[in-house]
């Protein structure tokens, strides 16, 4: 898209986009948030690059291949779900630290599996949605 | 310790698909791949020997309990097919050494296969039917990446239609979902059985179980909904389609089979007579179809659908000896189908072409290939003392004792021209002397190509003469299996435990701080 208006405007719109995507899977599992919701407006921002500076320009801001980004993040979650194991507790069951308190509402902030699985499913959207996408933009 | 055996099957595929897209510009991928295989065969043998201790094993992932999480469940029926998948896998994983060409593995064929596997592992083993829409899906984005991997406009056009017309099924699927979760307000399937069978309007649910039902026989290839499969399954890489060929549509099948023990068996007079003669119709169409093609791997793939019949013939007649044989029929069936597409790969590699007039000699030159090419083939007809004798057996057998001769004659007389057809490729691919004038012998393909491509079919031939001579185990397993398709007691009892105490206290630990599980 050869817009003057849009390529200035996706700067701003962008980093907006990927900030929150980034405030959305850290927000999540408490509170409406997580890994797929966040993935999916991460990828949203880097279509908005792709659209206002071509997929080139998009593929070359995100350094790695999406692909390869998908597939990671498949292997983070499996690992994250797997850490029960030294637990002794079920499959994916969450596992939970908490620093300066013992629970959601007194702890300062908490250790957990959970956000290492969401960043997981965070970099499978990413990586799927945007392989599709570009895969689209360069076909047209 | 239940919870491992039950995820291993799944997860091993998973992490290997992981690995071997991180190494697929390196030789060494292919390697770790058929290691991967290795282990999830040792996962799903592991998972067998606990099924026969417990009877039916459940574990409840990320603990929370059922029906609320998602539960993994095997029984007698849903573990042998994990084994069966297991060992195609690594059959296929094998084959592909030799098959599959560099360039295709750089594109990350072996991360596609690997996640197939995982998908339909997960699709038998999930005991939620949303979980089994997530399976079908994994296995669609997988397989449509597997067939459209080569490039070619043959199988682009392959991949189209099979996705297409696979979506629409998986959409009509979803929506029986979305209304059976209104209905009963719980997608558990051993949950589901009481609720179904409670629910006020029955109407409904059987309008519901034929939602269930086309989705799932899209996936299964049944009479009117089969087009997708032969368009489809002649184009991607022989490895590729006989994973296919022997696997995506049983998972069909199977979920035909779990739905209509398990939960929609209210009203067994309307939609098992649907079954019924809808089986007949896949027999007949399958094998008629299969008579007008001339491609070797069109004939076959016609023939699946002619073998789907039998399978859901089994379930829809609904008696014990027709489950049984239902059940038999299938794990015979894979073993057997993946073989012949096997084979045909290796025919193809020596003789040039899979269209039959113009390949020949190939009995003459490589006798050893013609003879692994016949034990298949004759046990697909129900030749005795092969394995497909005992399934056509069990299933003839059945339908006579309800008296149902017609379906009894049909079955015979697909049989019969199941064993046309093979002698069509026998005679065209096999006797005949190639048309081109010279000899497909099996140097034609180099040694390391052609051993890694014949060590499957061997050992996938040696399966099947040992459940043609030694029938008794699978038979009494097949029976036991049979047994708990028909009376869930155990299912529903393992998967839900203690579940009634459990609903009506405060349970502790279901506050917003210490909620346990994942979600994405």
């Amino acid at each position: 898209m050869n817009s003057i208006i849009f390529t200035a405007g996706a700067r701003i719109l962008v980093a907006l986009l990927f900030v929150f995507s980034l405030f959305m899977l850290l927000r999540g599992h408490h509170l409406p948030g997580g890994g797929f919701i966040g993935g999916l407006l991460g990828a949203i921002s880097f279509i908005v690059y792709a659209l206002a500076c071509g997929s080139g320009e998009a593929r070359a801001a995100l350094r790695v291949s999406p692909e390869g980004l998908a597939i990671v993040g498949l292997g983070v979650a499996l690992a994250a779900g797997m850490v029960s194991v030294f637990f002794g507790d079920p499959l994916f069951t969450g596992q939970w630290y908490w620093v300066g308190g013992d629970s959601y509402e007194t702890a300062l902030f908490s250790i957990n599996s959970v956000l290492v699985f969401d960043i997981g499913v965070y970099l499978v959207v990413l990586g799927g949605i945007l392989s599709l996408a570009f895969a689209f933009d360069e076909e047209t | 310790m239940m919870s491992w055996l039950l995820v291993m099957p799944i997860a091993i595929p998973f992490a290997t698909a992981v690995v071997v897209y991180l190494l697929r510009m390196s030789p060494s991928g292919r390697w770790v791949s058929l290691f991967g295989s290795v282990l999830s065969l040792v996962a799903s043998v592991a998972l067998l020997v606990a099924v026969l201790e417990h009877g039916v094993i459940a574990a409840q992932m990320s603990n929370w309990d059922a029906p609320f999480g998602i539960t993994l469940v095997a029984d007698y029926l849903g573990v042998v097919m994990v084994v069966i998948t297991a060992i195609t896998g690594l059959a296929t994983a094998i084959y592909a050494l030799g098959e599959i060409p560099e360039r295709v593995e750089k594109l990350g064929y072996h991360a596609l296969f690997q996640t197939l596997i995982a998908g339909v592992t997960g699709a038998f083993l999930t005991g939620d039917v949303f979980n089994l829409y997530v399976w079908f899906e994994v296995m669609l984005i997988s397989s449509f990446g597997l067939l459209v991997l080569g490039g070619s406009r043959e199988q682009l056009d392959a991949g189209i239609k099979y996705v297409a017309l696979n979506l629409v099924s998986t959409l009509v699927f979803l929506s029986g979902i979305g209304m059976l979760y209104g209905v009963t307000g719980t997608l558990n399937m051993a949950d589901l059985r009481e609720a179904v069978a409670n629910a006020e309007n029955q109407g409904l649910i059987t309008v519901i179980a034929m939602l269930f039902m086309v989705g799932f026989g899209v996936k299964a290839a049944v009479f009117p909904l089969f087009f997708w499969l032969p368009a489809s399954y002649h184009t991607p890489s022989f490895a590729v389609s006989a994973v296919f060929a022997g696997l995506l549509t049983k998972v069909g099948v199977y979920a035909l089979m779990r739905m209509f023990t398990l939960v929609f068996v209210g009203d067994v007079g309307f939609t098992h007579e649907i079954l019924i003669w809808v089986s007949a119709l896949t027999m007949l169409t399958g094998v008629l179809g299969a008579a007008a093609q001339t491609d070797f791997r069109k004939i076959l793939s016609f023939h699946i659908i002619s073998q789907i019949g039998y399978m859901t013939l089994g379930l829809a007649l609904y008696t014990p000896l027709a489950i049984m044989g239902g059940v038999f029929y299938l794990v015979h069936h894979i073993i057997v189908k993946a073989n012949l597409f096997l084979v045909s790969g290796v025919a193809n590699k020596l003789a040039g072409h899979t269209d039959l007039n113009r390949i020949g000699g190939l009995y003459k030159s490589s006798p050893f290939l013609a003879a692994l090419f016949v034990i298949p083939a004759f046990s697909l007809a129900g030749f005795p003392p092969l394995s497909g004798f005992w399934a056509k057996y069990l299933i003839v057998k059945a339908s006579i004792e309800l008296d149902n001769w017609i379906i009894a004659f049909v079955a015979l007389f697909v049989g019969l021209l199941t064993i046309f057809s093979m002698t069509k490729i026998w005679g065209m691919a096999f006797w005949k002397p190639h048309p081109d004038g010279y000899d497909p012998t099996p140097d034609r393909a180099p040694d390391h190509v052609r051993v890694p491509m014949m060590i499957p079919i061997v050992g996938l031939a040696a399966m099947t003469i040992v459940i043609g001579f030694f029938p008794e185990p699978f038979v009494q397993f097949a029976e036991v299996a049979a047994t708990q398709l028909l009376d869930p007691t155990q299912y529903v009892e393992t998967v839900l435990g203690a579940r009634p105490e459990a609903l009506f206290e405060v349970q502790p630990d279901i506050q917003p701080d210490a909620a346990p599980g994942v979600r994405p």
